[in-house]
């Protein structure tokens, strides 16, 4: 399982780098998601992965610790309420500036 | 348990929150409610310094969870002085915004309330994984505030400042989530103790999660390879949020000095060091770049936005100096600059609207109305800001170059230092010559806005009492430096169970 868990972290987080490094603010915003997602699993594996335990004292012989569950449950609104910011001020410049480089204006096109 | 502390985070947000609400009601009640509250932060960061002066921590257990299971808020020296800053340069900007600027767009004083909300939660809280939802409040108030009024090159600098801060944002949370992992704790107090106690196999994961929390802290303070969202940023926001923003870069260094110096600066060979030996060179070239920056900028407020650039620098190559008389220095020089570069964003909106043409732009050289006012203030101004006497920056300065005398170091500060106050000195001249120092009267000037005006010559008039009360301030601000530098007692404070042995740390 940690295995897999890993390497879904790191190809989330290379696509993530990645599509945040190119100049159009939806493929930027795009990154922004999968990174969100990747950091969303690292801090639930912080509390080490262990299957079938709950995360209530009690219940059964191991339990799960509960803490990281609510600070990715926190990370993730707060990672949904930017997502949706950075969405509209995307759409926002997008009309403004007319294009939807990240930099307001596009090289290639002054050129030609 | 004395509730008062929680006041400056709860006060804001839930003025804001009415004024959302009743956001239809008048305009003027809008304005009232978040004066009211905003003289109120000031009545309480006043408190909040006579409070921390006694050396006590005050302590406040969010919902009465003992330490380290629920959050808890810690008022020292260091968060008091950052809350009576905060609350001062808030109550500023507000006045000056109700000259106008908050009728160009919606919500303005709601957002107002916010962001100050989240200010005071950064620097009050004492929960590393708080201190980050308080990062978040601030940031999203910021980014509304800073597209205020809207326009082309405000949703341009929006963008970059609102995607480097989301990207700083991540690695804030893969910070805290290997240090979750290697320690079991968020309590900053109680993660001291155990990053101090961890076996030698963690040490790198520990020293790359304080590298990486190096990062996101060095994002919002600018140090110099993640600075190049600031200029823009800043000289696109209205003035009174720009004058405003001047304190973001300070929530930077606070968080800097906050978690280098308690979580990661007990043990024997304390975590911190890789960062300190990063940060020494970093800000000595922030430093530099600043004066260049200064003398190369266009307008008037790309201008400003490198002046904080500049003490970014100043700042941050003080602090790594490590003694208490420099960390005092800092901070007496946190002060001055955080005042002066408000001073300086409202100055340049002033002196804009007074202007034929070009706004703030040096590019363009009409005449200027009320010239001898203007020129004056000015001149004034630019005297504080370059720290010649009489005002507190030249203390600061004068502190800054004194206290570094005391390491081997101290000799580069003094080079940088100066000549990037040299450069300053130029670029302000140039300025004040080419806008002011000309025959010719405007035929009819822009009326005057007395309001304003009066209330940028105050700004200064604090800076010159700062520098007069320099001795009762620089004695508060070494207390604050020693208390900074022995973090058993804050620790011992949280976490009275723990019962440490006090240790002093030397970055």
């Amino acid at each position: 399982m940690e295995l897999l868990y890993a390497i879904t972290l790191g190809v989330l987080t290379t696509c993530g780098v990645y599509l945040l490094l190119r100049a159009r603010t939806f493929t930027v915003i795009l990154g922004l998601t999968l990174l969100s997602h990747a950091v969303n699993l690292y801090l639930f594996a912080s509390g080490r992965l262990v299957a079938g335990a709950p995360a209530i004292v009690g219940l059964s012989q191991r339990s799960a610790d509960p803490l990281p569950q609510a600070l990715v449950l926190t990370a993730i609104v707060i990672g949904f309420a930017m997502t949706a910011f950075v969405v509209v001020l995307a759409l926002k410049a997008a009309v403004e500036l007319r294009n939807d480089h990240v930099d307001g204006e596009n090289p290639e096109e002054d050129r030609a | 348990m004395n509730h008062a502390l929680i006041l400056p985070i709860l006060l804001p947000l839930l003025t804001g929150a009415g004024q959302l609400l009743f956001y239809r009601a008048p305009f003027a009640l809008q304005r009232l409610l978040g004066f009211a509250s905003t003289a109120w932060l000031v009545l309480m960061g006043i408190w909040a310094l006579s409070t921390a002066g006694s050396g006590d921590y005050l302590i406040y257990q969010a919902g009465d969870w003992p330490a380290p299971f629920g959050i808890v808020l810690v008022l020292d020296r260091l968060a008091a002085i950052m809350l009576a800053l905060t609350a001062i340069l808030g109550f500023c900007c507000l006045l000056y915004a109700s000259s106008g600027t908050d009728q160009r767009g919606a919500h303005f004083h709601a957002l107002f309330q916010f962001q100050l909300a989240g200010l005071n939660g950064a620097f009050l809280t004492g929960d590393l994984f708080n201190l980050f939802v308080f990062f978040e409040i601030l940031l999203i108030a910021s980014y509304a505030l800073l597209l205020h009024g809207g326009g082309r090159a405000r949703s341009r600098a929006g963008l970059h400042y609102v995607i480097i801060n989301l990207v700083g944002s991540a690695l804030f949370l893969i910070a805290l989530g290997t240090l979750y992992g290697l320690s079991g704790t968020l309590n900053m107090a109680d993660l001291a103790l155990r990053v101090a106690e961890a076996p030698p196999e963690d040490a790198p994961l520990l020293a790359a999660a304080s590298l990486i929390l190096l990062v996101v802290f060095g994002i919002k303070a600018a140090i110099l390879p993640l600075l190049f969202w600031l200029p823009r940023a800043y000289s696109a926001a209205s003035a009174p949020v720009a004058a405003l923003f001047a304190i973001m870069t300070k929530v930077g260094i606070y968080a800097i000095l906050r978690i280098f110096l308690l979580v990661f600066g007990l043990g024997e060979t304390p975590v911190s060091e890789t960062a300190w030996g990063w940060l020494w060179p970093l800000a000595l070239l922030t430093l530099a770049l600043g004066g260049i920056g200064v003398l190369g900028s266009d307008s008037l407020r790309t201008l400003t936005a490198y002046l904080v650039i500049l003490s970014v620098g100043t700042l941050l190559a003080t602090i790594s100096l490590g003694t208490a008389a420099s960390l005092g220095a800092a901070l007496f020089y946190l002060i001055h600059s955080t005042l002066m570069a408000a001073v300086f964003f409202l100055l340049a909106d002033l002196l804009g609207q007074q202007r034929e043409t070009g706004y703030d732009r040096f590019s363009a050289t009409g005449p200027i109305g009320h010239r001898w006012i203007m020129g004056t203030l000015f001149f004034v101004a630019a005297i504080a800001m370059a720290g010649l006497p009489p005002f507190a920056g030249f203390v600061s300065k004068a502190w800054i170059l004194q206290a570094s005398l005391e390491s081997a170091q101290g000799l580069w500060l003094w080079g940088v230092v100066l000549a990037s106050a040299l450069l300053v000195i130029i670029a302000a001249s140039r300025t004040g010559s080419s806008w002011f120092w000309r025959p010719g009267d405007m035929a009819k000037p822009y009326p005057l806005e007395r309001g304003p005006l009066t209330l940028v010559s105050i700004m200064v008039g604090l800076n010159g009492l700062l520098a007069i009360f320099g001795d009762p301030v620089m004695g508060y601000l070494e207390l604050t430096a020693e208390q900074l530098l022995a973090p058993g007692g804050y620790i011992a404070a949280v976490l009275p169970e723990a019962g440490i042995s006090l240790e002093e740390v030397s970055p």
